[in-house]
Parts: structure tokens; C-alpha cells; sequence
């Protein structure tokens, strides 16, 4: 950075938006002041190129208690069970230092879901990455596993699952997604509010350094180039042990409602947390940061308020209750240090060495922030890849086919991935990783939620508007097959850089098919993240929104459906509408042809809402069901021949049904005789389990054996 | 029956442990590890987790908690002291049980079930199974690569407190069915008298159908049986 460019562009803020902080502070800001709004006012913090656009969403249902805009969702599960949901991105840092990267993104997204009051049960993390056949792209591969599971681990939160995707357009920027779930009950439910004159702001936990500074604004909210590598100060480390402690203590002053108001500190630290937590309350706050315990003694002021140290809460305690909690504290080991006192003045002061070194309306760093409605225009490339001249083979060897597919990393076995990860913790696992979608019981009632991750950036990639709706039915078709209802949806949106009209145009379409989706399954999304900016060297990523999709059942299945259990002798049934032509951001294009072009077909809204309501409630009955997607029919068979260990003989048809990627079907197996219980869905009996072949009939074979080695080695042989 | 949970700083399992106890019809109280007596208590359970965040090294630190002065005092005095994962790392370091567990011989976290033979019924984990049984328990560890100096080795094997050994679906235990490298396939080893014992693998992830296996029930019914009892002796 050049010594002579002005502070606030150094600090990545527009003079547009330093004169808008003139104005609103009458006066040019003190340097403190201007560290705050340059973070808060980022992209990463304001959602300043978005957040005109997230209102599309549906965001209303009768069982949301806490919609967008705090620090998780939270929805209502019946007697008294509430579950709080939220999803983060940590893209850039993870580029810049993969394992710490990873890690605090765990970190910070336990913290805001411990915020809510709830205990968090579980973590999931959608990942994207550059081809394998390249070193860098296997060293952040292993790195960010290893982050997570180094740091989720350690804290004492399972990982429950999560999905990973390969592109060239990854390698440069790679994405790395983390959703997390909790569980509280309704009176446990805390909001960050700061009320109450004379209240207590005490900073729990780590002390606070230099690490992370600038990490909102320099990292998360710019795109990258060849110097990135020097932007690792910006990246966090994380201490799980310290954060562990630090929710068992939060848990325990919840459980004693010595809280009034408690705020995670991540992006923009100690400015982002005092100002939202008394602008949420209608207050101001005098913040002493003499108070605040450093690492380092040497800070100044507006390090302090910037820092991004991880492993810190702050809390908002009745002046009375301040003893309990600071002992509280010591019980558990973490930190404490009352650091300032709520007052009705609106006003944020910070103080520094007896001098006063920001005061600014606290409102204002959130509320004020710049909004832009940037301008979007159709990208060209959609012509070009919407032209696909190269017709299908009329004949094609299935079996040989199959094994491509079954060794292509993102349709592989993910086992080395998620058996580093501790998914059993708590005792509510009752299908893990490796499924269509996650279940898992909540003790001492017969409640069950699902989850699932999806993510097809290619699809969204080929038409932004029907990939993301795709991405919400199969989400929803995932929960579906374990006979949850789909209940709520977090949405992380991954995108390029909004200064494009192109990348604009995609986000805009993205949250239009997603919208839609979710109206159409009347769905509440309950938040969400924006991360722009995966940008390097001009190369924006695909348009890569992640559905986070929650749902739930009660009573639950007592003997839900799973891969392993398909016998000999029983049929195997397809439900659902059939397509043959869907090859359009395909498994065969991409792994078998070699080519990313084609037009997706088009959801059908009503057909989403029976054939998701079928699986539901088939889970009850039925022994095995599977939501076919990627890799089609023909991979979501194999799925089931390898969990199970036992082949199947295929009715013989055209080779292209087994392989197009058509929207809302799924692969039920029930005991000969039966034939599944629904209605206004089409349902085909296409085969028997049975043998030792994945048997195509006139499109060939392959035994069980060789497609489960090809599934199980393809990550394995890659990774080591 | 009184059990104590012994939790430190980082423990995360003493939730699963306290729930899997309470479901064999045993009274489980949560002991924090300041606390400086067990008395009253029929057994100690030390579970898994990254006490004091396994800095240093796993163990290392929370020997010296206040709380292991009175582990010390019942496990010399005969009753059932149970280390699962983070607390078999503890014993071994504490110097309960000889030996150490180090990183898995492929530097990575292994969570995943695995298949188990009992090798001798001679300790509280083991009394209610029988020998040559083969359970299927969740191993969920970075550190369980069991080593001890040869002499210690040959003792535990002689005297019989192996007591569970890594294996495949038949029971057959080599390097091949050896899923973190640790010598002679040790999985569980108890001390001389029987009554310290401890296992890599989580009995408490598996004592319900619903969430995928059940064969750790005969390994805390083995616990509980011992508490009703005389303390096991050698």
C-alpha cells in the first residue's frame, strides 16, 4: 500500500463514502472513528451491494421466532424446543491460510449460534476447491479438513456432513462454507440488545491482539491478486479450547439469567459488537478500551476497536449481576473485563488513555451504511454455452461409464473428509455423512431434524434463475428422504464481484429462483450470507449460492430409510417425473465428455411439492430411499448397490435416463409385492436388487466390487 | 449407584457418558476437576474430549488437576475407574495405566466404527463379555496410537489386561486390520488389580439401535456390574 494514498482508501473505503461519514459526523473523522466505519461500512459487514435485494426473500412462517438480521435464525420446533440456524462464509482467508482459515470460520459460526442462547449440536461445511491434479489445490483441501476438524473436534461440536465441488475457477478462490446448528429451549432465547441505563458491557474471553486486523475490509471485501500471500497477518488464529470454554460459560450465565443482552465479536470486533449491541437497544455506550485485556500492550485505539481475535463475547450485565458473572467466568477460566456502561445518549464514546477518541452516533456505522443498487446486465457467455453441437453417442457402455463417474472426487465416497471429522459428539446422529441428508433426534422427545447442504455452482453457472430454484428442491428432497418436512433455509450466496454487471446479474437471478423456490414450498429463509468479491485476477467464481436447507419431523421415523439396507429380492422403484435430455452442467458432460454447456431444464414447482411430500412420507415405510442428482440415476443406483453390498438388474430403457440429471425424483426400494404408497407422481419399477452386478442389461455391467473401489479410492488416491 | 463424570476444562464427552449411565440405571453426577474429593461415589469416569485443550500434550496438563489426587486415592482403593479416549490418555499420563497413546500412524483424526475382539474378561470394562467376542465401537481419536516400553508390554500381555484388541468383522487382529497403527493392536488395557481399565473407542456411542450399534452396552453393564460388587481383583 502506498504511504501517500489518503487513509480511508488505504483502509478500502470509497471518498464517496468518507464524505458521507463527514456529514454525518459534522466534522472530518478522528483516525479510531474512521477504522470503525471502514469496517463496518464494508462489504462484508453492511452487505452494502446486496442487501437491497435480500428483502425477495420469504422470510415469514408461523413457527419463525427470529427471522434475518440477528445473529442466527430461529425457528420453533413445539414444546418449548427451539433451534437456532446460521451459515458463514470464510472464502479468502482460508485461500490465504487454509487450516487457521477454516478453523475460525468453525469458530465464528459457534459463536453466533451460542449467541441465540442455544447450544450448538452441529456444524456442516460445504466446500469448493481447484482440480486435485493440481498440488495447491490438494494442499487447501487437506488444510481446511484438517482446520475443521482440528478446531470442531477440539471444541466439542460434531460435524455432521457438508458437500465439496471442483472447478478450475476454485483454484485461485477457493470457497469454504460452515453452517451450524443449535438447540435451546424458548426461555434460554437471548437477543443482543443492549438495554437498560446503566448496564455493563463485560468483554468475555481471549485477549485481544493485532491478528485479524482489517479482516473484514481488506480480506473478505476485496478481490484477490499475486500479492494476496501478504495479506496472511489479516487471517485469525483460533484457540477451540478457549472457545470452548467460553460457551460453556455463556451457556451457564443463560442458565442463570445474568445476561441481558450478549453479541459474538467477529468481523469489525469490539466496534461492530458495542455499536450493534446499543444501537439494537435503542442505546449508547461509553466503551473504555483501557478496560479491554491485550496481548499486546502497545495497540492503538483503533486496533483495539478493529481487532478480529477470535474467542470473544460480549456481554451486557445488570450492574448488580456483575460479580456472579466475573466469578462465573473465573469458574470456567476464560477472561472477563467490564469495558463499558450502557447509557440513553445513542451515542458511542470510546475512550483511550482518558482521551476520547471516537464518538459517534451507534446507530449509525450500521443503519447509515452505504446502499448500492449496482447495475446488472445478462452476461454474453450465456449464449455461448447455451449452444451444445456435439449430439449424445446413440450407445454407450453404462458399466465403463459408471466407473468414471464413481471416480470423479466430487461424486466420490467423501469418507476421507468427514471420518476426520467427530460426527457423533452429543448422541443425536442418527444418519451421518454420507447420505442424502443428515438426521438427527432430539433426546427425550420423538422430534427429528434433518439437514442438508446443496450447492451445483455449474448448474447456477448455465442459468443462474433454475440452478439456484434446483438447488432448493433438491435441498428439500434431501430432508425429504428421511421423512423430515422442509422447515427453513439458510442461504450463503458466493459470487464474483459486484462491480460487474454480469456477476450482479447472476446474484440477482440467483435470489429470484431462490425465492421463488422457497414461496413455492412455503419456506422461510431465516438468514443468510453474502460473500462477493471471489474474484482473483479478474476470474470470478461460478455463481455459487449454497442452499443450507433445515427439516424437521414429529414424530420421527423409528427405522428411517438408508443406503445400507436394500436385500435381495426387493424392487426398486423410480418416483418421480422422467426427463432423459437434462445433461445440461451434467456428471457425463463434465467427467465424460469433457465439456461445461447446455441449458438446465426448467423446475416444475408443483411437481417439487408432491414428490418432496411422497418422500416424507414414504421414510415411514420404506426401507431405502435415495434423491437422485448428480451423476443421475445410474450413480444414485451404484450408491445404493455399494452401501448395501449387493447388486441390481436394471430394466432395460435408453441409456440417457440413467444419466440425465432431471429435477425432483428419487430411487425407492421396498420388499417385492409393494409398490409405493403416493399419489399424482409417476412411479416405475425399473429394476431388482440382487447379485453381484450393477447389471445395465444391453448397456453393460459392472460388478459391485469394482464400482465400490473406484467410489471408495477416488478421494483416497488423490489425497493420500 | 453413584458415578462420577469427571469433567475438565475441554472435556466434551461428559454429556454422552452421564446420558449412556443414566440409560443402565446408574445415578451420574457431573464432577468438575477442581474439585478435590470423590467421596460416596461407587465410580469414576474420566471421558473423552481435549482436556485443557490437549495442549502440551493429551494429558499432560490435566494429571495435575485438583481432581486426580482423589482418582488416584480410588483407584488404589479398588473401585472401578473407567478412562474412555481423552481419558485413557489421562490414566497413561497420570501413571494409572503404563504406556502413552501418540498420533495415529496416518496424521489424521480417525472417527469411524471399528471392530473390536475382547481379549480377557479379568477388568471392570470386560467381566459381563466373553472372551473372543467381536463389538463394533466408534473410534474417534487423532491420538490413539497405544505404545509402551517393551517390558510393560510383555507384562500386559502375560498378566492378561489387554483387553480389547482393533480387529476386522471376523476378529482377525494384524497390521492390516490395525486402523491407527497402535502396538499389538491395544485398544483397551486395564491394571493389575483390574479395576483401572480404559479403551480408545466410545462404549457410549453405541447403546442404541437407532443411532447404529449397541455393542457397547456389555462393556457399561461391565462397569456397572462392577460397582455393585467387590472391586475386581486380579
Amino acid at each position: 500500500m502506498s504511504g501517500t494514498e489518503p487513509a480511508h482508501r488505504q483502509l478500502g473505503m470509497t471518498d464517496t463514502e468518507y464524505e458521507s461519514v463527514v456529514d454525518i459526523l459534522g466534522r472530518p473523522p478522528m483516525p479510531a472513528e474512521l477504522a470503525m466505519y471502514s469496517v463496518m461500512w464494508s462489504e462484508h459487514c453492511s452487505y452494502k451491494s446486496s442487501r437491497a435485494w435480500l428483502s425477495r426473500f420469504p422470510t415469514e412462517a408461523p413457527w419463525v421466532v427470529v427471522g434475518p438480521g440477528e445473529n442466527a435464525g430461529v425457528v420453533d420446533l413445539g414444546d418449548g424446543w427451539l433451534a437456532a440456524l446460521r451459515i458463514e462464509s470464510h472464502n479468502h482467508p482460508s485461500f490465504v491460510e487454509p487450516y487457521q482459515g477454516a478453523a475460525t470460520g468453525v469458530g465464528g459460526i459457534l459463536r453466533d449460534v451460542f449467541t441465540m442462547g442455544a447450544r450448538p449440536i452441529a456444524v456442516w461445511d460445504p466446500l469448493r476447491f481447484g482440480p486435485l491434479s493440481v498440488a495447491r489445490n490438494r494442499y487447501l483441501l487437506s488444510g481446511v479438513v484438517s482446520g475443521i476438524a482440528g478446531y470442531g473436534n477440539a471444541v466439542g461440536v460434531p460435524t455432521l456432513g457438508g458437500e465439496v465441488e471442483f472447478a478450475d475457477c476454485y483454484s485461485a478462490n477457493p470457497l469454504i462454507n460452515v453452517m451450524a446448528l443449535g438447540l435451546l429451549k424458548r426461555e434460554q432465547l437471548v437477543l443482543r440488545a443492549a438495554s437498560g441505563d446503566g448496564n455493563v458491557a463485560v468483554l468475555l474471553g481471549s485477549a485481544t491482539g493485532r491478528d485479524g486486523i482489517g479482516g473484514a475490509s481488506i480480506l473478505a471485501s476485496a478481490s484477490f491478486d499475486e500479492d494476496s500471500g501478504t495479506k496472511r497477518p489479516s487471517v485469525q488464529v483460533g484457540d477451540p479450547f478457549e472457545e470452548k470454554r467460553l460457551i460453556e460459560a455463556c451457556l451457564e450465565l443463560y442458565e442463570k439469567g445474568l445476561v441481558v443482552g450478549i453479541q459474538d465479536l467477529g468481523a469489525a470486533g469490539i466496534s461492530c459488537a458495542t455499536s450493534e449491541s446499543a444501537a439494537g437497544g435503542g442505546m449508547g455506550m461509553d466503551v473504555d478500551l483501557d478496560a479491554v485485556h491485550l496481548r499486546e500492550h502497545d495497540m492503538t485505539p483503533g486496533e483495539i476497536l478493529m481487532s478480529e481475535s477470535q474467542e470473544r463475547m460480549l456481554a451486557i450485565v445488570r450492574p448488580e449481576d456483575l460479580d456472579d458473572v466475573l466469578a462465573l467466568a473465573e469458574k470456567w477460566e476464560i477472561a472477563a473485563s467490564a469495558i463499558g456502561h450502557v447509557n440513553p445518549s445513542k451515542q458511542l464514546r470510546v475512550f483511550h488513555q482518558g482521551e476520547l477518541v471516537a464518538d459517534v452516533p451507534a446507530a449509525s456505522l450500521s443503519d447509515d451504511a452505504p446502499l448500492y443498487r449496482r447495475p446488472a446486465e445478462r452476461p454474453d457467455y450465456l449464449d455461448h454455452v447455451w449452444k451444445v453441437d456435439e449430439p449424445l453417442p446413440a450407445g454407450i457402455d453404462l458399466g465403463e461409464t459408471l466407473l468414471l463417474l464413481l471416480d470423479d472426487p466430487a461424486l466420490a465416497d467423501a469418507s476421507w473428509i468427514y471420518e476426520q471429522y467427530d460426527h457423533q459428539l452429543f448422541l443425536n446422529t442418527v444418519i451421518g455423512p454420507g447420505s442424502d441428508g443428515t438426521l438427527m433426534r432430539i433426546k427425550g422427545t420423538r422430534k427429528g431434524l434433518a439437514v442438508s447442504t446443496d450447492g451445483n455452482a455449474l448448474l447456477c453457472y448455465l442459468d443462474p434463475r433454475r440452478g439456484s430454484a434446483r438447488l432448493v428442491y433438491e435441498a428439500a428432497l434431501n430432508v425429504a428422504v428421511t421423512g423430515a418436512r422442509p422447515f427453513a433455509v439458510v442461504d450463503n450466496l458466493n459470487f464474483g464481484n459486484p462491480e460487474k454487471p454480469g456477476v450482479m446479474w447472476q446474484f440477482l437471478e440467483t435470489v429470484e429462483g431462490m425465492a421463488e423456490a422457497c414461496e413455492v414450498l412455503g419456506v422461510p429463509v431465516i438468514g443468510g450470507n453474502v460473500s462477493f468479491y471471489n474474484e482473483t485476477d479478474g476470474v470470478d467464481v461460478y455463481p455459487s449460492p449454497v442452499v443450507g436447507m433445515l427439516g424437521f419431523c414429529d414424530p420421527m421415523p423409528e427405522d428411517p430409510p438408508r443406503l445400507d439396507r436394500a436385500e435381495a429380492g426387493m424392487d426398486v422403484w423410480l418416483v418421480g417425473p422422467e426427463d432423459p435430455d437434462d445433461f445440461a452442467a451434467g456428471a457425463y458432460n463434465r467427467v465424460v465428455l469433457g465439456h461445461r454447456r447446455g441449458r438446465p431444464a426448467a423446475p416444475d414447482p408443483g411437481t417439487a411439492v408432491t414428490v418432496v411430500d411422497a418422500a416424507a412420507s414414504l421414510a415411514f415405510t420404506v426401507p431405502v430411499l435415495h434423491d437422485v442428482s448428480s451423476g443421475g440415476l445410474a450413480v444414485a443406483l451404484a450408491e445404493i448397490c455399494i452401501n448395501s453390498d449387493i447388486g441390481i438388474e436394471i430394466d432395460n430403457g435408453e441409456w440417457q435416463y440413467l444419466l440425465s440429471e432431471s429435477p425432483h425424483r428419487f430411487v425407492a426400494v421396498l420388499p417385492a409385492g409393494r409398490q409405493p404408497d403416493v399419489h399424482n407422481v409417476p412411479v416405475r419399477r425399473i429394476g431388482t436388487m440382487g447379485g453381484d452386478h450393477i447389471d445395465f442389461g444391453r448397456h453393460g455391467s459392472v460388478t459391485v466390487a469394482e464400482a465400490a473401489a473406484a467410489w471408495h479410492d477416488a478421494l483416497r488416491s488423490r489425497l493420500g | 449407584m453413584r458415578v462420577a463424570v469427571v469433567v475438565f476444562p475441554g472435556t466434551n464427552c461428559e454429556h454422552d457418558v452421564a446420558y449412556a449411565l443414566g440409560e443402565l440405571g446408574t445415578s451420574p453426577e457431573l464432577v468438575w476437576h477442581r474439585e478435590t474429593a470423590l467421596d460416596g461415589f461407587d465410580g469414576v469416569v474420566l471421558p473423552g474430549g481435549f482436556a485443557h485443550g490437549d495442549y502440551l500434550r493429551t494429558g499432560a496438563i490435566a494429571r495435575f488437576s485438583p481432581v486426580m489426587t482423589a482418582v488416584e486415592r480410588h483407584a488404589v482403593e479398588g473401585t472401578p475407574v473407567l478412562g474412555i479416549c481423552n481419558g485413557f490418555q489421562i490414566l497413561c499420563e497420570a501413571g494409572l495405566l503404563p504406556g502413552a497413546l501418540v498420533a495415529n500412524r496416518d496424521l489424521k483424526f480417525i472417527c469411524r466404527p471399528v471392530p473390536l475382539r475382547i481379549e480377557s474378561t479379568n477388568s471392570i470394562l470386560t467381566r459381563t463379555a466373553r472372551v473372543g467376542q467381536v463389538l463394533r465401537l466408534p473410534l474417534n481419536s487423532y491420538e490413539g496410537n497405544y505404545i509402551a516400553p517393551a517390558k510393560d508390554l510383555e507384562r500386559l500381555e502375560a498378566q492378561g489386561r489387554v483387553m480389547l484388541r482393533y480387529c476386522d468383522a471376523a476378529g482377525v487382529a494384524d497390521q492390516s486390520t490395525n486402523p491407527n497403527g497402535s502396538t499389538n493392536s491395544i485398544a483397551g488395557i486395564a491394571n493389575t488389580a483390574g479395576n483401572v481399565a480404559a479403551l480408545m473407542p466410545h462404549p457410549e456411542r453405541a447403546i442404541e439401535g437407532l443411532l447404529g450399534s449397541t455393542d457397547g452396552r456389555v462393556l457399561l453393564e461391565s462397569f456397572v456390574a462392577s460397582m455393585a460388587r467387590e472391586p475386581a481383583r486380579a
